[in-house]
């Protein structure tokens, strides 16, 4: 009888074991960003989460053996600014104020620049609205698990977000463009501080008609716009807000204090750096390019150091694309801070990993190779922050998504059959690279 | 008296050496020549020339000594297409002067609007990059680059060639960007126009160059009425300038092969993004290419990820003589990195080196005096902490024309000023 016990319970376990799906990088170079760089060391993958990491881990039977002697292992990288994957839904131009759109109703499976992003070791990206209305909708944080159908490459469980947008972008587009507020910064702050007024009113209003007793109570109306910014004033929504210039950073966080909002990160910020003290004060955090600067007036006093600034006085700092491009290399922009402001390797790598998983929210999950995590990780040939350095392979949840030696040329899911061959290719690629990203889906 | 005389006159002419800006030697530096190896060394630079290059030089006790121990030196980089001192703010059309009106601007000269205090030019400095082309853009003629070195108060004092080259948008079928949504048939039709233009505008370019020549054999010129544009031309029919052809896809570049195969002048390609499809027709046709962005997207959707990255090395392999261009403005210091990405995806680290250096002083018929360290070639040298094409490199000294160069820059000095705020 006690045999037979043994029996079934071994059986199970190793039923267990074989239903059990592990994968076994072995060998590599880990950089675990939040524990420190492990040199030839396994980790071990079941269901998709970081089971082990160890040196000589034992293979449990029936696992995936990766060799990645030699090669460097980091966790995925993660974009905490991007337009890909939506489909002509970036700007929903029509008022400087439209909270209660979102990108989750644009989103795309089959953009080839997910995959593209996969070959540069992105995992996790922030799918945004653009910066062409002061609060131009919510966000979606999704997983590059490419060929799987949209619901599947949501990130899950991750908290709602949404774009804001100061300066230019907004101006041009209501205030030169249709005569209407904003065309100023003073008129940015204005729309910003009514939309919150107006959400407060609009929580009064339900308040009351919740307290009210009465048999013959009306409802008020509902409001998608005033619900949604509701819920920012709740603190259920982190504001991303599109920013260049330190004036209009300042009269964000002063505007977010008298409405007790803690949380924000500052999109592109390219001005950080000059109210570095105030934004550390705040507790604001900040996501910016590594060195773009005078495409447009209010970047012009842009800086390649802003990036290392900021980290020194402690804002949490990420380097981001905002370009279907950029994202490819985010490794060359974070090696960049190595230069511009002697950045430590790790610091820089944090930039790309970490920083932005805790900005979106979602840094229990992804962001360093931890046991418990998300199995998303990189796999680079040499240092990532080596110039010379290539993407390998990229895994989510454990699975291969992107194999540089095993992929097939052509990746696309869908071929349009009217697309011509051969002649449709770009006669001029830089003009790719010339636009402010954030506002170029005019049509 | 005269025992005295002399020591003093050869002691006032090594004050004279001592105090001239463009006079220095580096000392035991590891030299990438570029063109005679990799070895340590020291350089002599003497009135803005590298006057001694080797492993035994000796220095003049007079010069000011750079102790190089530890340290690299490279020739200055050189961009073979950016768009530098003509772009200032990209959104702003008062600070772009890239670009004219029309269609038909041969003429036009790069260098007239080139601005020697642009903010840009220091910041383009700071990875060793040195010189740069600076070209017009628009229209089918858009005019003449020039071939600048990142230093000086004018542009007489910065200019290399003052035109560097005549250019051609060569007409296309493809999209302009990702943003074009336009049909092939509107593409096309534009594209039979433009052809028809060009051609057009070609031949009258030829009748007048016959007519100058002929003018001038029979001593008439002085009678001869001056046709601005297409005076232009003289000069590339008389293969003194080259032409640079803007092409991209596969279909243009062949086009633009086969356009250009009966036509006696210098000619070189510029963008070549599709390159490496047609890689042995170009090599074939002995036309150099300006290539870049390396940073760049696959130009179709079913092409691999990496062609982009591969680009420049599978023309190299092919035989075609090869430049890295930025085609950037604000940042035409990321020329290096460029470069780098090219390495990482299979290109020689020597041959990517040469790309930025000899191979464009060659393209452009300056190689007797810049792309390489050797004897009497202009002191545009970058002393560098470790590999010029690693990101983490620092460069610690720039020489332009033999003038040691301020690093500095508006991005280092707001650096220095709100790295430590105070209050």
């Amino acid at each position: 009888m006690k045999k037979l016990f043994i029996i079934i319970i071994f059986s199970l376990y190793v039923l267990n074991v074989f239903a059990q799906n592990y994968v076994l990088l072995k060998g590599g170079n880990l950089l675990t960003i939040t524990n420190g760089d492990l040199p030839e060391t396994d980790l071990l993958i079941a269901n998709g989460k970081i089971e082990k990491i160890g040196k000589n881990l034992s293979a449990p039977p029936n696992t995936e053996i990766i060799d990645v002697k030699n090669m460097f292992v980091m966790p995925g990288i993660i974009d905490a600014h991007s337009h890909m994957a939506i489909d002509r839904g970036i700007n929903e131009w029509t008022n400087p104020v439209t909270a209660e759109v979102s990108i989750e109703n644009s989103i795309r499976n089959d953009d080839i620049a997910l995959y593209r992003a996969l070959a540069g070791g992105v995992t996790t990206i922030h799918a945004l609205h653009g910066s062409a209305n002061v609060i131009g909708g919510q966000n979606e944080i999704i997983k590059l698990r490419y060929g799987k159908s949209i619901e599947q490459m949501r990130f899950k469980g991750a908290p709602r977000t949404i774009k804001f947008a100061l300066g230019e972008n907004p101006t041009r587009v209501h205030g030169r463009g249709n005569h209407i507020h904003p065309s100023t910064r003073m008129g940015v702050e204005q729309v910003i501080r009514t939309a919150f007024n107006d959400a407060q009113n609009y929580m009064q209003l339900w308040e009351e008609y919740d307290k009210d007793t009465s048999a013959n109570k009306v409802p008020p109306q509902k409001n998608l716009r005033l619900e949604a910014l509701a819920d920012v004033l709740k603190g259920n929504i982190i504001i991303n807000c599109h920013s260049y210039r330190a004036d209009e950073i300042l009269m964000l966080m002063r505007v977010l204090k008298d409405y007790n909002i803690k949380k924000v990160v500052f999109q592109h910020i390219l001005e950080g750096y000059k109210v570095a003290k105030q934004l550390k004060e705040f507790g604001a955090m900040a996501s910016t390019f590594s060195d773009w600067w005078a495409y447009k007036f209010e970047v012009y006093y842009a800086s390649a150091y802003n990036a290392s600034i900021m980290n020194d006085y402690g804002v949490i700092t990420s380097i981001n694309s905002d370009s279907q491009e950029l994202v490819r290399h985010l490794y060359l922009e974070a090696s960049k801070s190595l230069k511009y402001g002697n950045m430590s390797e790790n610091d820089a790598l944090k930039m790309i990993t970490i920083n932005p998983a805790i900005q979106l929210g979602i840094d229990k999950r992804v962001g360093s190779l931890e046991i418990g995590k998300d199995a998303d990780i990189a796999v680079f040939s040499k240092h990532p922050l080596d110039s010379f350095t290539t993407c390998e392979m990229t895994l989510i949840d454990g699975k291969i998504y992107f194999d540089r030696k095993h992929d097939k040329d052509d990746q696309r899911l869908n071929v349009n059959p009217f697309e011509p061959v051969g002649f449709d290719s770009f006669s001029n690629t830089q003009n790719d690279f010339m636009l402010d990203k954030c506002v170029i889906d005019l049509k | 008296m005269k025992n005295v005389v002399i020591p003093i006159i050869l002691f006032v002419l090594s004050l004279a050496r001592l105090s001239s800006a463009q006079s220095f030697a580096l000392k035991d530096g590891e030299i990438n020549t570029i063109t005679n190896g990799v070895f340590i060394g020291n350089i002599v630079i003497e009135n803005g020339k590298i006057s001694a290059v080797g492993k035994d030089i000796l220095i003049p006790d007079s010069l000011e000594t750079i102790d190089c121990k530890g340290l690299r030196i490279y020739p200055g980089l050189i961009d073979a297409g950016s768009f530098l001192g003509l772009i200032e703010i990209g959104s702003l059309p008062e600070t772009r002067d890239n670009a004219e009106v029309g269609e038909f601007n041969p003429d036009l000269l790069a260098f007239t609007a080139i601005n020697p205090n642009s903010v840009l030019i220091p910041v383009a400095r700071v990875n060793g990059v040195t010189s740069v082309i600076s070209e017009p853009s628009s229209g089918l003629f858009p005019g003449q680059s020039t071939l600048i070195n990142l230093f000086g108060y004018t542009p007489d004092e910065m200019a290399i060639l003052k035109s560097a080259g005549m250019h051609l948008n060569f007409p296309s079928k493809g999209r302009t960007s990702s943003f074009d949504k336009s049909k092939l048939e509107e593409r096309e039709k534009k594209y039979k126009e433009e052809m028809k233009k060009l051609n057009e505008l070609w031949i009258m370019a030829e009748n007048y160059y016959k007519n100058y020549k002929k003018a001038f054999e029979e001593n008439k010129l002085d009678s001869f009425p001056i046709n601005l544009q297409f005076q232009a031309f003289v000069p590339l029919f008389d293969e003194q300038l080259p032409l640079i052809i803007h092409v991209n896809s596969q279909y243009d570049i062949l086009q633009a092969i086969e356009w250009l195969s009966n036509k006696k002048i210098k000619k070189i390609f510029s963008g070549v993004s599709e390159g490496w499809r047609v890689a042995d027709d170009i090599a074939k046709s002995g036309i150099p290419c300006l290539v870049g962005p390396v940073l760049a997207l696959p130009t179709r959707a079913e092409d691999r990820f990496d062609v982009p990255y591969k680009n420049v090395e599978r023309l190299r392999k092919a035989g075609v003589k090869v430049a890295f261009r930025s085609g950037e403005s604000s940042n035409v210091r990321n020329l290096p990195y460029e470069a780098a990405t090219a390495v990482a995806y299979g290109m020689p680290e020597d041959e990517a080196l040469k790309a930025l250096t000899i191979n464009p002083a060659e393209i452009f018929g300056v190689s007797d005096k810049y792309g390489s360290i050797e004897n009497g070639k202009v002191a545009n040298l970058v002393v560098t902490n470790g590999n010029i094409l690693q990101v983490r490199t620092k460069i610690l000294h720039l020489f332009i024309n033999g003038h040691k160069v301020s690093l500095k820059n508006r991005q280092s000095e707001l650096y220095d000023e709100f790295k430590k705020r105070n209050p």
